[in-house]
């Protein structure tokens, strides 16, 4: 995937087999006044099965060359969603758009799309390259632009050497990659992703991740809707992040504020597995920052959400936000009992019981890891805490 | 596979595997192959007696036999094609067009199988005949002397008949190839910018492909051999190889002649039944592999 890719494979401007011809035809004469901005938008798009929703008013905007996760739990209407840009569900309310068009009542076949979905879906008796040529042939590419992308694209993904294999005869990440150079080979406008990785190993999925993400430097202008049930996945390549939950968009924003602070209780538990504590009296002290009660304690932290006075709300602690102390008292300080310690290579997993809540610390493997029932005092920055509404974002 | 088998279950103690295969063997002898023996010293010895292939030369050079073979041919391959096409229109709608019942209906051309098939000949008497349903109403309508609708007494509506029947035996093999086709690979061919058409030729088409041959073959097999269709229709031209060896044997006591037509009839069966076996190996082995 190293290969620098020529400026023209960055067009996306194929919509339609006629209108593929003449743009194929003019393949090489790259201008400026294609780079328009573009992207997918959702306004207030429904889509019910037999009267039951299941994406509820989704409003969302992917800008051009972003990458936006759509990340929650299984049935909550992530690939519903991708698959309403897809043109294969049809939104009982609300338009979509790509680029500028109104895509809601286009077909499938003239949306400009590339799709890879989980299980590859690669056609079992063609060839890596006639896998990869499918989208150009049916769009009468010449010979000659046909060869020469196909080409492209496979090297674009590190599979120039297996072009001419049969599906069968790659290994679940080569599938994958074929059906990305398959989807990327016909220059779409919009790149539909659903799960890409769900159906690799661990170790295989690592490395796909850090390719995909190579892919899209490679591939600026590239829009990206990616979905996924993993937050790393998301983390990891999103620069924005939706989080669905029963069928709708409860938190939306660039990834690391989201991650830093989340608008509820569901995101801050779905995205980095926070601890969450329950307290009282909020009292903001300036700086963006509050102090709350935590039983005897007062804890300060960030209140980017403008939690009101004497409002009751959660802490939200990353576990490796949380420090181990030595000795008692001072700013920002918690007394745990040890419950468990779980040694995971290049971390240690401490669970404390903290005046009847759970918390979960994760820090640098220690020399002595502590016993089970041995007392603790932990410690965090203000700055890096945040009190979250007790809302669960519906 | 065998070898596994006994492998698997040493010391036991246990009968010959020939012992075991003795009775079916008999049965098979008894039922089968005596009376095709038969059949066959017929068609070589004659009523004489006495060894000669003149009996196949005087048989198989006669018009009446070379009409006969023609016809059948004819009409197989005509019903298998038509079977091929309608079978695969209509598997093609039950299986991707979604509409209510669609299920229900895959279900009722099942059991079209269990039928008899001289029923369908003669269900279209009824409608198609000279004074079938179609042919009376269009004749009070138009006032017309005579039945204007006159195909079924013919080749065609032989060839009509052994579609209506035989179509479900490509239909059930092709809806089983249908249900394994990944829903998500056609609609990434679709998003890639695949019209209907294309997807049908290039996705579907050679997925089904084995499931066509097999089908196909099953029905060639079956359509050579069909006796009931060709005697119900009762066209007088139409003379198919089995209803002339009826005809020989039955009513004109001639049976010699029906033995050699019968051998011939055999040979084109059995040998219509290896390709088909063929073909279904070959395509259980190279599936085997896409899987
Ligand atoms: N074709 C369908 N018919 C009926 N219900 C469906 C259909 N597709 C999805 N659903 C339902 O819609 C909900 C959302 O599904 P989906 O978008 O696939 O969720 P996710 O991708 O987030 O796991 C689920 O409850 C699912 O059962
Ligand atoms: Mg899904």
């Amino acid at each position: 995937m190293a290969t620098p890719v020529p400026s023209h494979l960055l067009r996306s401007d194929i919509a339609t087999a006629g209108e593929a011809r003449s743009a194929l035809s003019t393949a090489a004469a790259p201008s400026l006044a294609d780079r328009r901005v573009r992207g997918i938008g959702f306004k207030d798009v429904t889509v019910a099965y037999g009267g039951l929703v299941v994406l509820d008013a989704l409003t969302l905007e992917v800008r051009s060359g972003e990458i936006v996760a759509l990340i929650g739990p299984s049935g909550s209407g992530k690939t519903t969603a991708l698959r309403a840009v897809a043109g294969f569900v049809r939104p009982t309310r609300g338009r979509i758009t790509i680029g500028d068009r109104d895509v809601t009542n286009i077909a499938p076949y003239a949306r400009n799309i590339g799709m890879v979905v989980q299980n590859y879906a690669l056609f079992p008796h063609m060839r890596a390259e006639e896998n990869v040529a499918f989208g150009l042939r049916a769009r009468g590419a010449s010979q000659a632009v046909l060869r020469e992308r196909v080409a492209e694209s496979l090297r674009l993904v590190g599979m120039e050497a297996y072009a001419k294999r049969y599906p069968r005869e790659l290994s679940g990440g080569q599938q994958q990659r074929v059906a990305i150079a398959r989807a990327l080979a016909i220059r779409p406008q919009v790149l539909l992703l659903d799960e890409p990785l769900s159906a690799l190993d661990a170790q295989i999925r690592r490395s796909m991740l850090d390719e995909l993400a190579k892919l899209h430097r490679e591939l600026p202008s590239l829009t990206v809707l990616y979905v996924t049930h993993d937050q790393t996945e998301a983390l990891t390549l999103a620069d924005h992040i939706g989080i669905m939950r029963d069928g709708k968009l409860i938190a939306f924003g660039a990834s690391r504020s989201l991650y830093r602070h989340p608008p509820n209780r569901f995101s801050a538990e779905f995205l980095g597995r926070a601890n969450l504590l329950p307290v009282t009296s909020v009292q903001p002290i300036g700086r963006g920052l509050a102090e709350v009660r935590f039983g005897e304690a007062v804890l300060a932290a960030t209140n980017p959400h403008g939690l009101p006075q004497g409002a009751d709300c959660l802490l939200c602690v990353r576990p490796h936000d949380l420090r181990l102390r030595q000795g008692e008292g001072g700013h920002n300080a918690l007394a745990g009992i040890v419950e468990s310690v779980q040694w995971q290579g290049e971390a240690n997993s401490i669970v404390l019981d903290v005046e009847g809540h759970r918390l979960r610390l994760t820090c640098a493997p220690l020399g002595e890891p502590p016993e089970p029932g041995t007392p603790l005092a932990l410690a965090f920055d203000p700055h890096v805490v945040t009190l979250v509404p007790e809302t669960s974002g519906d | 596979m065998t070898d596994l088998s006994v492998a698997s279950s040493p010391a036991s103690p246990r009968l010959p595997n020939d012992v075991w295969a003795a009775p079916p063997l008999l049965v098979l002898a008894a039922l089968f192959f005596y009376p095709l023996s038969l059949i066959l010293r017929q068609a070589l010895f004659g009523d004489e007696g006495a060894f000669t292939l003149s009996h196949f030369g005087e048989v198989v050079g006669s018009p009446l036999f070379l009409d006969g073979l023609h016809h059948t041919l004819v009409i197989a391959v005509s019903a298998t094609a038509g079977c091929l096409l309608l079978g695969f229109i209509l598997s093609l709608v039950i299986a991707f067009v979604p509409f209510p019942g669609a299920r229900l209906v895959g279900r009722l051309i099942d059991t079209f199988i269990a039928l008899p098939t001289f029923l369908v000949a003669l269900a279209f008497t009824f409608i198609y005949g000279s004074s079938g349903l179609l042919n009376e109403s269009l004749m009070r309508l138009l006032h017309l002397p005579l039945p204007p609708i006159d195909f079924l007494y013919s080749q065609w509506g032989v060839i009509l008949s052994e579609v209506t029947v035989y179509t479900p035996f490509v239909m059930r093999p092709l809806l089983a190839a249908f249900s394994l086709i990944e829903a998500s690979q056609i609609e990434v061919a679709s998003s890639l910018g695949a019209s209907p058409l294309r997807i049908i030729g290039q996705i579907i088409l050679p997925a089904a492909l084995p499931a066509l041959i097999a089908g196909g073959s099953l029905c060639l097999l079956l359509t050579v051999n069909e006796f009931g269709i060709v005697l119900f229709i009762g066209a007088k031209d139409v003379i198919t190889l089995p209803l002339l060896i009826y005809d020989k044997a039955i009513q004109e006591f001639d049976y010699t002649t029906a033995c050699v037509i019968a051998v011939v009839n055999v040979a084109l069966s059995l040998g219509l039944y290896s390709l088909y076996r063929l073909a279904v190996a070959h395509f259980a082995g190279s599936r085997a592999g896409l899987v």
